[in-house]
């Protein structure tokens, strides 16, 4: 038996997953989603990762971007290589693509704030 | 001079929900934020997990507040940016407020007060660490503005000291962006950050944290070169002997956060010693008529979407006060025992809010089984079993109080209790 704290929700369950030849059993879930987070954690991690790409705006040196769904756990620092590739120089929007279907995972790497199209009030 | 009925101090997620929700009431609501921007504290916290209690989405920080701030132009809400409160005070019944901005010196009047003015990270020197003052040693929320706002690496090699939740985050940022985190060192038998940020930002990266341990010097004349690490005895007095030497050339502090009251302070407002923010009541107004409290300046919450909740609830209840109530009403105090680490509310507002009043609390240890427990004049009124209280995770409960036909000189006391069966 394993012991596992689901990272779906700040509630954090205690998860205890048992390894059976029927499949895996879990407990100490307060909502399915437990279940869910534990099986693809011993079968195949994912999690989502959140950085900054550059920028060519002196003011706005980076803005923040997350990929939109979860990536393979290994893949992390290969999608962050690509994620440190970028240099922006038109004024993106939260929500905008800046790479679709990021190395193929299925998943898009996008702008998470508004900081380059909104206008201060006192400039 | 401009006359409100609602000035709210403070531009971020409190502040914000304070300021929409009193709009909406119907009151003049005036705004003053001083930094450039508003959004407080969550435009750097570019990680995701903001908003899963309120939207039912992992937002990122920025994604969170903008959804905020849009609503708040949408509400045409009066603000200032870059303006700074120098002077609050209180005259017949209504507030004169003075402020400097680019503009030059600048007098409100308002006849209720929200303070949504968050709180400020711990530093090195309220932590008292021995050596030389070499650049290097950062706040994490520093390291933070640094990285994520300015696009700049404060660090190459680094070790953290606290393990609060801001400190486990710049661990997987700064390893993200390809620096070594050497580890994080706790200098309390338990970590003080969230569970699920010691497994997504620790152990997903295989970085180490040392519980019991501490920093004791530091070393290097320009820029830091190294660190003393000491494991701490039960009373958190470093062992001698088991002193280590880490090279590093940064040294990023998560130790504590503490609540902004210099306003409140100087408006008279008592402070509990616990949450460190001001006595409120239910309706999150302090012990001065007029004056409010929510978000991180009235307790350190862990999640935003309580800090949205409370900046909504002391909107509304200015609002109101300035609005129909005038007066504050019959209250008496809600005492928690020794078994928390503090409630918020601290008084019971026995003639508003009554039926529906939001409870915020803390252990004191941490407990796989436990029951809250709420006596009133002597008698249990009401039980509710918890499973996993762990002192960094707060609880909030929505209790019925009109149902317990309470007076003027009804005891309330809450605790804790160890055991039950909780399922």
């Amino acid at each position: 038996m394993r012991e596992l704290t689901c990272i779906t929700c700040p509630n954090g369950c205690l998860l205890q997953v048992d390894e059976t030849e029927g499949g895996i059993r879990v407990t100490g879930n307060a909502c399915p989603r437990g279940e869910t987070f534990a099986i693809a954690e011993l079968t195949h991690p994912m999690r989502t990762i959140c950085s900054t790409a550059r920028t060519t705006y002196p003011e706005t040196p980076v803005v923040p971007v997350r990929v939109s769904g979860e990536i393979p756990k290994e893949r992390i620092f290969d999608v962050m290589k690509e994620i440190n590739n970028i240099v922006l120089d038109r004024r993106v929007k939260r929500g905008d693509v800046l790479i679709p279907d990021v190395l193929g995972l299925g998943v898009d790497v996008i702008v998470t704030s508004d900081i380059l199209t909104r206008k201060l009030c006192c400039h | 001079m401009p006359d409100y009925d609602v000035l709210v101090i403070g531009g971020g997620p409190a502040g914000l929900s304070a300021a929409i929700s009193a709009k909406k009431e119907g009151s003049r609501v005036l705004l003053l934020e001083r930094e450039e921007r508003l959004g407080g504290i969550l435009k750097q916290c570019i990680h995701d997990g903001f908003g899963l209690l309120r939207f039912g989405e992992k937002l990122s920080g920025p994604e969170y507040v903008e959804r905020f701030e849009e609503e708040f132009h949408e509400l045409h809400i009066e603000y200032e940016v870059l303006t700074f409160v120098t002077d609050i005070r209180k005259q017949e019944g209504v507030f004169l407020i003075t402020a400097v901005n680019q503009k030059g010196v600048q007098n409100y009047q308002t006849r209720t007060i929200i303070l949504a003015t968050g709180c400020r990270e711990r530093t090195a020197k309220q932590v008292s660490i021995h050596g030389t003052r070499p650049a290097g040693v950062f706040t994490a929320g520093t390291a933070q503005h640094f990285v994520n706002l300015l696009g700049e690496m404060p660090a190459k090699k680094c070790v953290i000291l606290g393990s609060g939740d801001i400190g486990l985050i710049m661990a997987r940022r700064l390893t993200l962006e390809g620096a070594k985190v050497e580890g994080v060192y706790e200098v309390k038998p338990e970590p003080s950050g969230l569970t699920r940020n010691l497994v997504q930002c620790l152990e997903d990266y295989g970085i180490p944290l040392y519980l019991s341990h501490t920093v004791t010097r530091v070393f290097g004349v320009g820029r830091l070169t190294a660190v003393e690490i000491a494991k701490v005895d039960d009373a958190m007095r470093p062992i001698p002997g088991t002193e280590r030497k880490v090279e590093c050339d940064t040294l990023i502090l998560s130790v504590g956060l503490i609540p902004e009251n210099e306003m409140a302070e100087s408006l008279g407002v008592s402070l509990d010693a616990h949450t460190k923010g001001p006595v409120c009541d239910n309706l999150f107004m302090t012990d001065v008529d007029g004056v409010f409290s929510c978000g991180n300046a009235l307790h350190v919450n862990d999640l935003v979407d309580y800090v949205s909740e409370s900046g909504e609830l002391a909107g509304k209840a200015a609002a109101g006060f300035q609005k129909t109530w005038r007066t504050r009403g019959r209250s008496v105090p809600l005492d928690a025992d020794a078994s928390l680490q503090y409630l918020v509310p601290q008084r019971l507002n026995l003639d508003y809010g009554t039926d529906k009043v939001v409870l915020y609390f803390r252990n004191k240890e941490t407990l796989p089984q436990g029951i809250l427990h709420i006596e009133a004049d002597g008698k249990t009124v009401f039980e509710k079993k918890y499973r996993n209280l762990k002192p960094p995770e707060m609880e909030r409960l929505e209790m019925d109080f009109g149902k317990f036909h309470l007076n003027g000189a009804s005891k309330i006391r809450v605790s804790i209790r160890k055991g039950g069966d909780a399922k």
